[in-house]
């Protein structure tokens, strides 16, 4: 029947963010049920504590700087568009928009735009590089004390070894799109939305 | 004596001739329910179904690896580093699936119906559908709080009352068969005045698993009225913290009947002293046997959480009963951030009916080498089977805590292995 909330979000909010985001009406609306049901306060907009409160999420390594990724530089809210824009980057490829010719700029969700999000999950201060303490930054996240600063260095060096093209020491986004040219990134950064 | 028997025996009487009269009333209802509301509603194009699949919350170490070796197999790496920027990938995408829906919070809050029940709390949409739909609602409401309610409520002030003043009086006896022989009519017949007040419609399968004196007996955790059900059928021995006020007058005028288990709040804490008293209290065959509800928390009756282990670890033996509400007629969740007990009980008393399916599951005991937490495992299994519920690992404590860092920590230490082998990760932690 719908969620609580769908007749809070008015029609023209949904044309509107169908033609931005590329999903589907009912997506939307069940979508939108779901913003509502993580909104605790009841603002129209998520804050951080709303998304630490699911359990999957709070104990996913990466779980900080995925919730990041939802909230604009310096702000603490984000809206039903934010929330969606964010997810759209998810949506999977569709055969018929591979080859479509987009004259209204590039989709959120293509391979691009799907690289984008990784390569921002990286770039701590999103100055768009990923410099050495940043990458050693994340990669303390991911696995926890379990390995010593030593071996994670090396690591980190190896992998910006690997990547940097110019010698600068840190690794811009052309790099790291180069690096994962060869990786299945329309399947690996897409999710199932349900119809 | 003579004469309290005779009173009881009116009140019998009284007893079933309501009975006989809200039998037909359901009947009525149930009518009305099944075939006329389903006919004029639409299905909803999206209907959840719950089935029962054991979820695990950890990311097994198997799945974890073969994905990562499949995010990174179109291409040999020329170097020896383990690390690959992609590996990313994985936690982003589990990340953002559990923003999208997680199995945790949606136990929280009530579970959406397929189609509407006329009832303004379970409708989420609050369009206008058509007039026909309209008048049925306001026909709907005339009768729930018109007619159905002030019946309900009287039955359930008799109820109530006549559970407080008998019980007081059977605490003058001396304690004896007469004493317990009367102590369950009096219980018996409370429980089944309050069922009626809510116009529960219950059906026990299984009776001859019901519980013996000396056992346990667990089930999952919905409402309060889940207590009120399972005690209309047979005798318990009640567990729980001594509350003020009216409830807390039930309490103390129950134990004077027959022997309960209230605990101070600050008793509550201390672990070894409730053990204690539990083990106790089974020891004693004379005694009932003690009802708990090892989920600690109501939760929405389409999952089953984890089972705290301190019930299973007394040693008694164990008799499982499952419960399953059907959402249509009245949602039974109390969601107790979202209204107190008193709201609570007007809507149940408000709603068409409560119908539920009670299931006694055969008896189960801790088996050799079997620790207290796979043996409540083990139970919670058997219940969520036969309900047709999903079997959660996670906490009924996630409603109002945090989840424990040590999960993340669980996810971080199966990474580092993938990363540098086992070897490197054993020796450091």
């Amino acid at each position: 029947m719908g969620s609580r909330a769908s007749s809070l979000l008015r029609e023209e909010d949904i044309e509107e963010i169908k033609k931005e985001t590329g999903f589907s009406h009912s997506q939307i609306t069940r979508l939108y049920s779901r913003f509502h049901s993580l909104d605790k306060g009841e603002n129209g907009a998520l804050s951080r504590e709303d998304f630490q409160r699911i359990p999957e999420l709070a104990i996913n390594p990466l779980g900080d700087r995925i919730i990041n990724a939802f909230f604009p530089e310096g702000e603490d809210q984000v809206n039903f568009r934010g929330f969606m824009r964010t997810l759209a980057h998810f949506r999977p490829v569709e055969d018929n928009e591979k080859n479509k010719d987009l004259t209204s700029g590039e989709p959120l969700n293509s391979r691009t735009n799907k690289l984008h999000f990784a390569f921002q999950l990286y770039d701590l201060d999103r100055d768009d590089k990923i410099s050495r303490d940043e990458l050693l930054q994340v990669l303390r996240m991911m696995v926890g004390v379990n390995i010593s600063d030593e071996q994670l260095g090396s690591i980190a060096d190896r992998t910006i070894q690997e990547a940097d093209t110019n010698g600068d020491m840190c690794i811009s986004f052309s790099e790291f799109t180069k690096v994962l040219e060869k990786v299945d990134v329309e399947q690996k950064m897409s999710i199932r939305f349900l119809h | 004596m003579k004469g309290k028997i005779s009173y009881i025996d009116q009140n019998n009487f009284l007893h079933q001739a309501v009975n006989m009269f809200f039998s037909a009333v359901k009947l009525g209802i149930l009518t009305l329910g099944v075939y006329g509301i389903d006919s004029l509603l639409q299905p909803a194009s999206s209907g959840q179904s719950m089935n029962c699949s054991f979820s695990h919350f950890l990311i097994e170490s198997t799945s974890l690896e073969e994905e990562l070796k499949d995010i990174r197999r179109n291409y040999p790496s020329p170097s020896s580093s383990e690390f690959d920027m992609s590996d990313a990938f994985y936690f982003c995408r589990r990340g953002i699936e559990s923003i999208v829906d997680d199995e945790v919070t949606k136990c929280f809050t009530a579970e959406e119906l397929e189609s509407w029940n006329l009832l303004t709390r379970s409708n989420y949409n609050f369009n206008h559908i058509s007039s026909r739909l309209t008048v049925l609602w306001g026909l709907g409401v005339v009768i729930r709080y018109g007619f159905l309610l002030p019946l309900r409520l009287t039955l359930a002030i008799t109820g109530v009352g006549l559970l407080v003043v008998l019980t007081a009086m059977i605490g003058f006896l001396p304690n004896g068969r007469m004493k317990n022989f009367l102590s369950e009519k009096v219980h018996l017949m409370c429980y089944r005045i309050c069922v009626r007040a809510l116009t529960a419609i219950i059906t026990y399968h299984h009776s001859e698993n019901k519980p013996k004196n000396g056992g346990i007996c667990v089930a999952n955790h919905t409402s309060p009225i889940d207590v009120i059900i399972l005690a209309s059928d047979g005798c318990y021995a009640m567990v729980g913290q001594i509350h003020g006020g009216l409830m807390g007058l039930i309490q103390r005028s129950m134990v004077k009947a027959c022997p309960h288990i209230w605990f101070e709040r600050s008793e509550v804490k201390d672990r070894h002293l409730v053990a204690k008293r539990l083990s106790d209290h089974v020891k004693d065959k004379s005694k009932l046997p003690i009802l708990i509800f090892p989920e600690g928390t109501c939760i929405n009756n389409t999952s089953v959480m984890m089972f705290k282990k301190g019930s299973f670890e007394i040693g008694s033996t164990v008799y499982p009963v499952a419960i399953k509400y059907d959402p249509r007629f009245g949602e039974a969740f109390w969601n107790s951030s979202q209204f107190g007990m008193m709201n609570y009980l007007l809507r149940m008393m408000s709603s068409w009916a409560i119908v539920c399916s009670v299931w006694y599951l055969p008896p189960m005991i801790r088996q050799e080498g079997e620790d207290a937490m796979q043996f409540a495992n083990r139970v919670k299994a058997a219940i969520a089977r036969q309900g047709g519920l999903v079997d959660l690992l996670w906490d009924g404590g996630l409603k109002r805590g945090k989840v424990k860092d040590t999960f993340k920590e669980e996810q971080q230490k199966l990474y580092s292995k993938i990363l540098v082998g086992t070897q490197e990760v054993r020796s450091r932690s």
